[in-house]
C-alpha cells in the first residue's frame, strides 16, 4: 500500500514540474518581464531606466534559466526560473505587485473559500444523491418524469441567476441575511449561509441528473435481478444494491475534486464579496498581477493531482475486487 | 396438485406501434420433487418464460394473459407485496450468468444471510448457522462466507448462488441455463447438485437449457419450445425415444456426436425466428421439411397424442393416439466428409508444426515492475497438423486453447520453440516477408458478431484481406474471387453491398469464414467457431467446414470444448491441461479408450451420458501449481505418490498416441 502510493508520487512529480515548466514559458517567455513592466508602468513615457528598476525591485532582471556572470551553483539558481518557478515547489510564491507576501495570503484567505466551498459540497453530495434516488425510486412514474423536466431546467439556466435571485429574495426582500461581505470565527456563519445554499441550488439540477444516470445502470445489472429474485423489497434493493454499487463511481469523483475545494469558487465568491482564494483569483486576473495568476494555476495543478491519487485510493478502499488485490 | 401449473401464458412487448409476443400461449407443469426441462434454440422465449412466471420481466415487457398456479394460487394474480414473498421463497430462480448475478461489493455470506432474513424471522445467531449450513449443502466450504464473489471461481459463485435461492426452501427451483457460461467439468457437478437438491428437498426444478443431452441427463419431462410456443411436451422417455414434432426430430439428427463420424449432419435450413418474424399458420413451416399446404394457412391445434405427450403439429391430426408415432425420416445422406479418411494424406510435411512451444507471461509487481513471476500459459508444446487433417485442441476454460492459437499464428510472440510452417521456420520473420506468410494461416473466431467490423460493407471486409496479403491480383480477379468464396460459404451473391448487422449469427459465421479462405490458407485455426450458434445452425457450419475441406485440402487447427464436434468432426485430438498436452492420438480410440485420467474425467463430463456419482466440489482447472509434480495429481483419481515427485513427460502409448501420465489408463 506505501509502495503503492510512494510510486504514485513518484509518478506526479514529473508531471507537476512539466506544469511549472509551461506556466513559466507562459509567464516569462511568452510574456516577458519587459512587457510585463511597460503593461504596469504604462505604454508611453517610460524610460528604460524605469523598466530596469520595475524588474531590479521584483527580481526579474536576472537570466532566465542560466546566470553565466554568478559563481558557483549561482549560475543555475541565481535565475528567474530557480526563484520564481522552481521555488513554487517549497510553497514560496513571491510577493504580489501590491508587494504582500503570497504564501501569506494564500494561507489567510483559503480559510474564507472553505467555509463557503466545504459545506456547498458536502450538502450538495448528499442533496444530489438523495434527490437522484427519490428519482430512480419511482422510475416511470409522474415523479421521475417532473424531477428530470424541472433538472433540466435548472442545468440549463445561467449560475449567475441563481446568485442575483438568491441575493435579491433572501438578502434584499426578506432581508434574511446579508447581501454580502464576511467575518471570522462564529459570525461567519451568517454570511455564509446564503452562498452555499446558492451554490447547492444551482449545482442540483445537473448533479441529480448524472448521479441519477450512475444508479439506472446500475438498476439494470445482473445482480440487480438476482436481489429481487431473492424476494427483498424495492426499498432495500435500492439502498443496499444499487446504492453502495453506485456509490463507487460518486465518492471517488467526488474525492478526485476534494483538494480544489481549497481554491474556493471564482464567482460565488465575487458576487458575496467573501475574501477567499476564488476572489483573490478574479481580482488578480482584473489587475494582471501575473505573480498570483501564477501561483494559484501551479497551486491548481497540485491539489488536481493530488485528488487523483486520493480517486486511486479511494477505490482500494471503497471497492473489494481492488482492495483484496 | 402440488407444484406449478402455467397456463397460456402470453408476454407481450410494447415499442410504440410495435406489439411483438415472444411467449405465446406457453402451458406445461412442474409437479414437486419432478425435473421439468424447457428445451429450445435461442431466442425462443425460454428465459422471459421463466422472468413471467418471477414476475421479473425487463421494461417493457408484459405478461398479457395467462395463470401460473402455484398450490392453487395464481401468481400471476397476486399483488406486488405477496408477490415479494413467494419471490425467493416458494418459487425462486438461479440465472445464467454467476459472474454477474452476484453483488460485486457483499460478501457471500452478506448476501446469503439477507436473502434469509427476507424469508423467516430467525434471530441472528440461527441466520449465521443457516447460512452455514446452506454453503454445506451446495457444497461450499463455510469460510467462503467471508469471500467476495470476485475471489470464487464460476462453478463457485454458481454455487453460491444456489445456495441464495435454497434460502426460503423453495417448492419450484427455476434454473435458466445454470451451467452453460460453465466448463464441462464443472457443469457436471453443478448439475449433478442441482439433481441431488431437487431430490433431498422433494423440490420441483424446471430446467431452462439449450441442450438435448443436459435435459437427458436431468429431466422427467420434457416440454419443447419453437419460436415463443411449446410444441412438444411428453416424458424423457417419450420424448427421446419416439420424438413426433418434425421440429424435435430433426433436432436430434443435427446434433454431431461420435458416432456420426463420416456423415453429413442433418441440417434445418435458416434460422430461429425472432418474435419480429411470426408466420402465418404453423411457426416451423419455413423450415420444415414434411410442411404441407394447410401448414402455411391453418395454425395448427394443441393435440394430445397420449396422456404424457402432446403436440402442436398437423401431422398429428388422423393419427390413432395409441398407434406407434411416425416414423423420423432417413436420418441423412452420407456423402462422405473428410473424416471418413482418418489420418489423411500426409504425403507432404505438416503444414504446421509446433515444437517444445512456449508462451510465459511476467507478473510485475513493486516499486520497479520488476518480473517476479511468470505464467505458463504455453510450457512447451509438440504439435503437428497435416494436410486435409483435423485437429482438435480440447480444454477447459484458461489452460492456454487460445494463447497457443495466437502463438501459432504469430498473433503472439512465442517465448521460444520452434514455429514451422509449410517446411519454413516463422518464428524469424520479421516484416514484408511475415506478411506474405499470414496468407497460408487464418483464424476464424467464436464470436460472430465481434470479429466483423460493423463499418465495413460484406465485400470490403472480403476484399481487404485478398488486397493486403494477396496484391498481384487485379481488380477483376478479385471480383471473381468473391463470388467464387460467396459461392463456396453458401452465401447469396448480393450480399457485398450489405453490413454484417444485418445478418444472423451462423451466416455471419459464413462470412467469417469466407474472410479466412479469400485469401487461400493453407491453414485456417477455427476457435469455438459454433459455440455462440445454435445446434441447428450449428450442423451448416459444421458441413460447410468439412465441404471445405475436402474440396481444399486446408488443414484445421479446431479448438473447442464441445466433445461431442470434437468426435464427429477430427481426426487427431490433442488434450491441453496447464499449458501442456497431456494426450495426443486419433480421434475414434482417444475419445472412446481415453489414456489420460484427464481425459477420462472430461469424457466423464460430457452430459447425455448419465450424471457422475460425486457433486462435491473439486479442485477447479486453475487449482495452485504442485511442487515439480504431475500438474494433474491435486484432481487426479489414480494419483499416487511417485506423481509428486516427477513432472510426466508424453510417452508413447501406441503408434500414434501419446500420453503424459506415469500410470496410463490404457
Ligand atoms: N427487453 C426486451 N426487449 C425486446 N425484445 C426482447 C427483450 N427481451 C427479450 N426479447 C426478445 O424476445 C425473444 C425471446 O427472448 P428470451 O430471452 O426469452 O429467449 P431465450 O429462449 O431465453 O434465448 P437464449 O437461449 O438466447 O437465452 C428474443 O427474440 C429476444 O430478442
Ligand atoms: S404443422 Fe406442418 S409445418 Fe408445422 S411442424 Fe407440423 S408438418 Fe411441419
Ligand atoms: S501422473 Fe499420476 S497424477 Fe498425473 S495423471 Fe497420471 S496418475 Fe494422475
Ligand atoms: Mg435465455
Amino acid at each position: 500500500m506505501s509502495a503503492y502510493l510512494l510510486r504514485r508520487l513518484a509518478y506526479a512529480l514529473p508531471i507537476l514540474l512539466g506544469v511549472n515548466l509551461l506556466t513559466f514559458a507562459l509567464f516569462f517567455m511568452v510574456n516577458t518581464p519587459d512587457d510585463m513592466a511597460r503593461l504596469h508602468l504604462g505604454v508611453k513615457r517610460v524610460t528604460p531606466e524605469a523598466i530596469e528598476n520595475w524588474k531590479a525591485a521584483r527580481g526579474y532582471d536576472k537570466p532566465l534559466f542560466l546566470n553565466v556572470q554568478a559563481s558557483g551553483s549561482g549560475v543555475l539558481t541565481d535565475t528567474i526560473f530557480f526563484e520564481k518557478s522552481l521555488a513554487m515547489f517549497a510553497f514560496e510564491f513571491g510577493q504580489a505587485d501590491d508587494g504582500r507576501d503570497i504564501g501569506n495570503e494564500i494561507r489567510t484567505r483559503m480559510w474564507p473559500s472553505l467555509a463557503i466551498a466545504l459545506p456547498t459540497f458536502v450538502i450538495g453530495l448528499l442533496v444530489n444523491i438523495s434527490v437522484a434516488l427519490i428519482l430512480v425510486f419511482f422510475r416511470h412514474s409522474y415523479v421521475e418524469w417532473t424531477g428530470v423536466v424541472l433538472a433540466v431546467a435548472m442545468m440549463s439556466i445561467s449560475g449567475l441567476f441563481y446568485i442575483i435571485a438568491g441575493q435579491y429574495l433572501f438578502a434584499k426582500v426578506w432581508a434574511l441575511a446579508p447581501i454580502s461581505g464576511y467575518q471570522d470565527g462564529f459570525n461567519a456563519a451568517r454570511f455564509v449561509w446564503l452562498p452555499v445554499l446558492v451554490g447547492v441550488v444551482g449545482g442540483l439540477g445537473a448533479g441529480a441528473r448524472w448521479y441519477r444516470t450512475l444508479f439506472l445502470e446500475e438498476a439494470g445489472k445482473d445482480y440487480v435481478r438476482t436481489a429481487r429474485a431473492k424476494g427483498l423489497s424495492e426499498a432495500r434493493v435500492l439502498f443496499r444494491h444499487i446504492l453502495k454499487n453506485g456509490m463507487v463511481p460518486i465518492l471517488t469523483g467526488a474525492v478526485a475534486v476534494f483538494p480544489l475545494l481549497f481554491m474556493g469558487s471564482l464567482i460565488l465568491e465575487s458576487f458575496f464579496g467573501i475574501p477567499g482564494l476564488g476572489s483573490y483569483t478574479i481580482d488578480a486576473i482584473n489587475a494582471q498581477d501575473f505573480a498570483i495568476v501564477r501561483a494559484m494555476v501551479f497551486l491548481g495543478a497540485v491539489l488536481y493531482i493530488l485528488g487523483l491519487i486520493l480517486t486511486d485510493l479511494s477505490y482500494t478502499l471503497v471497492d473489494p475486487r481492488v482492495r483484496l488485490k | 396438485m402440488k407444484g406449478l401449473k402455467v397456463r397460456d401464458l402470453q408476454v407481450e412487448i410494447r415499442s410504440g406501434e410495435r406489439r411483438l409476443v415472444p411467449v405465446d400461449g406457453v402451458g406445461f407443469e412442474v409437479a414437486a420433487n419432478e425435473c421439468v426441462a424447457l428445451l429450445g434454440e435461442s431466442g425462443c422465449g425460454k428465459s422471459l418464460t421463466a422472468l413471467a412466471l418471477m414476475r421479473l420481466l425487463p421494461e417493457g415487457a408484459d405478461i398479457a394473459q395467462g395463470t401460473a398456479e402455484l398450490d392453487g394460487i395464481d401468481m400471476l394474480a397476486l399483488p406486488e407485496r405477496e408477490m415479494r414473498r413467494v419471490r425467493g421463497g416458494r418459487l425462486a430462480m438461479i440465472f445464467q450468468e454467476p459472474m454477474t448475478s452476484l453483488n460485486p461489493v457483499l460478501t457471500i455470506g452478506q448476501q446469503i444471510e439477507e436473502a434469509l432474513t427476507a424469508h423467516g424471522d430467525a434471530s441472528q445467531p440461527g441466520i449465521k448457522h443457516q447460512a452455514r449450513e446452506l454453503m454445506t449443502a451446495v457444497g461450499l466450504p463455510p469460510e467462503r462466507l467471508a469471500a467476495y464473489p470476485f475471489q470464487l471461481s464460476g462453478g463457485q459463485r454458481q454455487r453460491a448462488l444456489i445456495a441464495m435461492m435454497l434460502a426460503g426452501d423453495p417448492e419450484v427451483l427455476i434454473a435458466d441455463e445454470p451451467t452453460t457460461a460453465l466448463d464441462v467439468t464443472v457443469q457436471a457437478q453443478i448439475l449433478a447438485l442441482l439433481k441431488q437438491l431437487q431430490q433431498q428437498r422433494g423440490m420441483g426444478l424446471l430446467l431452462i437449457t439449450h441442450d438435448l443431452d443436459v435435459a437427458r441427463d436431468m429431466a422427467d419431462r420434457v416440454a419443447v419450445m419453437y419460436a415463443g410456443q411449446i410444441v412438444e411436451w411428453a416424458s424423457r422417455e417419450t420424448l427421446y425415444q419416439s420424438p413426433f414434432h418434425p421440429y424435435t426430430q430433426r433436432l436430434f439428427q443435427v446434433l454431431p456426436a461420435i458416432s456420426r463420424r463420416g456423415q453429413r449432419l442433418a441440417q434445418i435450413p435458416g434460422n430461429v425466428p425472432g418474435p419480429e418474424v411470426r408466420l402465418e399458420g404453423c411457426r416451423f413451416s419455413g423450415r420444415c421439411l414434411r410442411v404441407m399446404d394447410r401448414c402455411r394457412q391453418e395454425t395448427p391445434a394443441w393435440r394430445q397424442l397420449s396422456p404424457d405427450h402432446g403436440v402442436r403439429c398437423h401431422l398429428a391430426d388422423g393419427v390413432d393416439p395409441m398407434a406407434a408415432p411416425v416414423a423420423a425420416p432417413a436420418p441423412s445422406e452420407t456423402s462422405a466428409s473428410p473424416s471418413a479418411g482418418e489420418g489423411a494424406a500426409k504425403a507432404t510435411g505438416p503444414v504446421l508444426a509446433l515444437q517444445g512451444l512456449a508462451v510465459h507471461f511476467p507478473v510485475r509487481t513493486g516499486l520497479l515492475r520488476r518480473t517476479t513471476d511468470v505464467v505458463k500459459a504455453v510450457d512447451g508444446v509438440d504439435l503437428e497438423v497435416h494436410q486435409g487433417e483435423t485437429v482438435a485442441l480440447v480444454g477447459e476454460s484458461g489452460c492456454g486453447k487460445t494463447t497457443l492459437a495466437r502463438a501459432a499464428l504469430r498473433l503472439l510472440e512465442p517465448t521460444s520453440g520452434r514455429l514451422e510452417l509449410l517446411g519454413r521456420d516463422i518464428r524469424q520473420l520479421e516484416g514484408e516477408a511475415l506478411r506474405r506468410q499470414r496468407a497460408a494461416m487464418q483464424i476464424v473466431f467464436q464470436d460472430p458478431f465481434s470479429s466483423l467490423n460493423p463499418r465495413m460493407r460484406v465485400g470490403e471486409i472480403l476484399e481487404e484481406g485478398m488486397r493486403a496479403l494477396r496484391p498481384e491480383l487485379s481488380g477483376q480477379q478479385r471480383a471473381a474471387g468473391l463470388a467464387r468464396l460467396l459461392e463456396q460459404v453458401g452465401l447469396p451473391q448480393d450480399v457485398v453491398g450489405r453490413y454484417p448487422h444485418e445478418f444472423s449469427g451462423g451466416q455471419r459465421q459464413r462470412i467469417a469464414i469466407a474472410r479466412a479462405l479469400a485469401v487461400g490458407p493453407a491453414l485456417m485455426v477455427l476457435d469455438e467457431p459454433t459455440s455462440a450458434l445454435d445446434v441447428s445452425v450449428q450442423a451448416q457450419i459444421l458441413n460447410l467446414l468439412a465441404d471445405l475441406q475436402r474440396q481444399q485440402g486446408l488443414a484445421y487447427l479446431f479448438i473447442t470444448h464441445n466433445l461431442s464436434v470434437v468426435g464427429y468432426l477430427a481426426h487427431r485430438v490433442a488434450v491441453m491441461y496447464r499449458g501442456r498436452l497431456v494426450e495426443t492420438g486419433p480421434a475414434a480410440e482417444l475419445l472412446t479408450r481415453p489414456g489420460h485420467p484427464y481425459t477420462r474425467l472430461l469424457l466423464g463430463s460430457v452430459p447425455g451420458r448419465g450424471l457422475p456419482e460425486t457433486p462435491a466440489s473439486v479442485p477447479g482447472g486453475q487449482a495452485a501449481a504442485p511442487g515439480g509434480g504431475c500438474a494433474f495429481a491435486p484432481r487426479c483419481p489414480q494419483m499416487r505418490r511417485e506423481c509428486l515427485e516427477e513432472q510426466p513427460a508424453l510417452r508413447e502409448l501406441a503408434p500414434g498416441r501419446q500420453a503424459a501420465c506415469l500410470f496410463p489408463l490404457v
